[in-house]
């Protein structure tokens, strides 16, 4: 099953330990600017996201399944 | 729920007021002696939003995931953290800021050492000053003794958090004294600063007396330093730098009692916190040996593979993990997070007005039946994939507050409680010198601490 990552960008405080979970998804600019490089990733990046969700210290994140 | 800035505000009504504080202080004295008890009956005859009086002062306490998302999501213009913590102010120092606005916090992240880099790093410091610390327990096979876990934990987390905040060479140059003095300075966080927080009470005055003696024992530091240059081979820190800072006269910019200060308040968020939440996990493991055996076995799993603490502390320990988060949302550091209004907000149909005080409160909305089944049992099982009950509910799962203002320290506070006991539990074993049910906390004070005594045994593990 397919998913898909959404940033509650009122919460999100670019801490940037999401890009350290996973740096194929996420990445943390000096300015704490987050930028989601795939929207829907690949099944296999499923636990690193699962582990920025986990812990995002803002828990700015979600990860929604798609069918 | 929003936060709605109200311009149509004739159908909301005033939050409903708790019982009892008929007083010239109002709830003020209850505050102080059980605050607990205080904030449950708020919820219980209120609601999710209610009110009760702390002098002259309304203080709106809302509990529920509704109204705590309103709280959490408000900004700066809304409600408004640095005028909410009078008592916080004689402890840093006039002029030292209790928060930075998320703004600027956003800023600092980035250069600060709580970055999520730097994190192997201080896991690996963390892991030395707790083998510093118990290097004290003796060598010996047999070696056992009894430790009170408030000053243990507390002397332990005053050399990490300064050898990771400020630097290595700073901490070497502490000893217990700066923790004791530490601890006066956190006992002197009475509610009565509320109404004057320079009242003559007894911890007030060693509060002062405290601050005293660690600008004291900054001050000797400094003119050691000033004495003689750092040695080559050696890294500076963080004290270095802020004594190279000089005036065009060749004075120096900060003096003792302001470095002092920021030193206070740079350690103050993740003391008192990481220190309480140290010891309730291991007084909660004791009271639970399924759990406890549980943890020793995964921790034990973990070094198998030879690797250090400091990585370990990096990994997912999941049942550990969950022992420190049961721990914190039981017992919770902060027990009541303040905000001021600054105009007119709508919470579930009341209103506030601006200038009440406005509360959200982890000792109450930690503990909500719907959101946290059997919520006054130690159950670290419900936060096990797929229970996952702390992400479940952000907004009623709150030791480290929750939206913009949420703990910035969080990650950093599980990675050090999870080397603490990484390094204590593989080479010790423990057990409850009183009682079970006589460990409590002591929350006549806003900084809430174990209440002494609060005594455990160590001995060594065989083959430990």
């Amino acid at each position: 099953m397919g998913f898909r990552v959404e940033v509650d960008r009122g919460l999100c405080q670019g801490h940037g330990v999401c890009a350290s979970e996973a740096p194929d998804v996420f990445a943390v600019s000096k300015q704490g600017e987050l930028t989601v490089l795939a929207e829907q990733p690949p099944v296999e990046l499923r636990r690193a996201v699962e582990l920025a969700v986990k812990y995002c210290p803002t828990h700015a994140l979600k990860i929604v399944d798609e069918a | 729920m929003t936060a709605a800035v109200t311009s149509d505000h004739h159908d909301l009504r005033e939050p409903p007021r708790v019982s009892g504080g008929a007083g010239a202080t109002g709830h003020l004295e209850e505050l102080r002696t059980d605050p607990v008890e205080l904030m449950r009956r708020v919820r219980a005859e209120c609601g999710d939003v209610g009110q009760f009086r702390l002098a002259d002062r309304d203080v709106v306490l809302l509990s529920g995931a509704e109204a705590n998302e309103v709280f959490f999501r408000a900004d700066e213009d809304q409600l408004d953290q640095a005028e909410a913590y009078p008592f916080m102010t004689p402890i840093f120092g006039e002029g030292v800021v209790f928060d930075a606005p998320p703004e600027r916090r956003r800023e600092m992240l980035h250069n600060q050492a709580l970055r999520d880099k730097f994190m192997r790093g201080h896991a690996s410091t963390i892991a030395a000053e707790v083998d510093a610390m118990v290097a004290g327990w003796g060598a010996a096979p047999d070696a056992r003794g009894e430790i009170d876990l408030l000053d243990w934990f507390a002397e332990l987390t005053i050399y990490t958090s300064s050898a990771c905040l400020i630097g290595k060479r700073f901490r070497d140059q502490l000893d217990r004294r700066f923790a004791a003095l530490y601890h006066d300075l956190e006992r002197g966080t009475d509610a009565l600063a509320f109404v004057d927080p320079y009242a003559p009470i007894e911890s007030f005055r060693r509060r002062d007396e405290a601050r005293a003696g660690l600008v004291g024992l900054v001050q000797q530091i400094m003119e050691g330093r000033a004495a003689e240059p750092l040695p080559a081979g050696e890294r500076g820190d963080l004290l270095d730098v802020l004594m190279s800072i000089t005036e065009p006269d060749g004075q120096p910019h900060f003096s003792a009692d302001e470095i002092t200060g920021m030193f206070i308040s740079m350690m103050f968020a993740g003391h008192h916190t990481t220190s309480g939440t140290a010891a309730w996990t291991l007084i909660e493991l004791l009271r639970h040996p399924a759990e406890m055996a549980a943890v020793v076995a995964e921790l034990d799993a973990l070094h198998a593979d030879g690797s250090e603490v400091s990585y370990q502390a990096l990994r997912e320990i999941p049942r550990l993990e969950a022992a420190i988060k049961e721990a914190l949302r039981l017992h919770p550091p902060l027990i009541l997070l303040l905000r001021v209004a600054k105009q007119e907000l709508a919470v579930g149909g009341y209103r506030i007005a601006p200038g009440k005080l406005v509360g959200a409160t982890p000792a109450i909305s930690n503990r909500i039946p719907a959101d946290f089944p059997d919520p006054d049992g130690f159950v670290p099982a419900r936060y096990l994939e797929p229970r996952e009950e702390d992400l479940a509910n952000p907004w009623t799962w709150i030791p480290f507050g929750a939206g913009r203002h949420r703990c910035v320290g969080a990650p950093f506070a599980m990675m050090q409680l999870k080397a603490i006991f990484s390094v204590l539990l593989r080479s010790w074993t423990f057990e409850l010198a009183q009682p079970p049910e006589s460990y409590r906390n002591d929350h006549s004070k806003m900084v809430v601490q174990l209440q002494q005594p609060c005594l455990a045994r160590y001995r060594r593990r065989a083959g430990g």
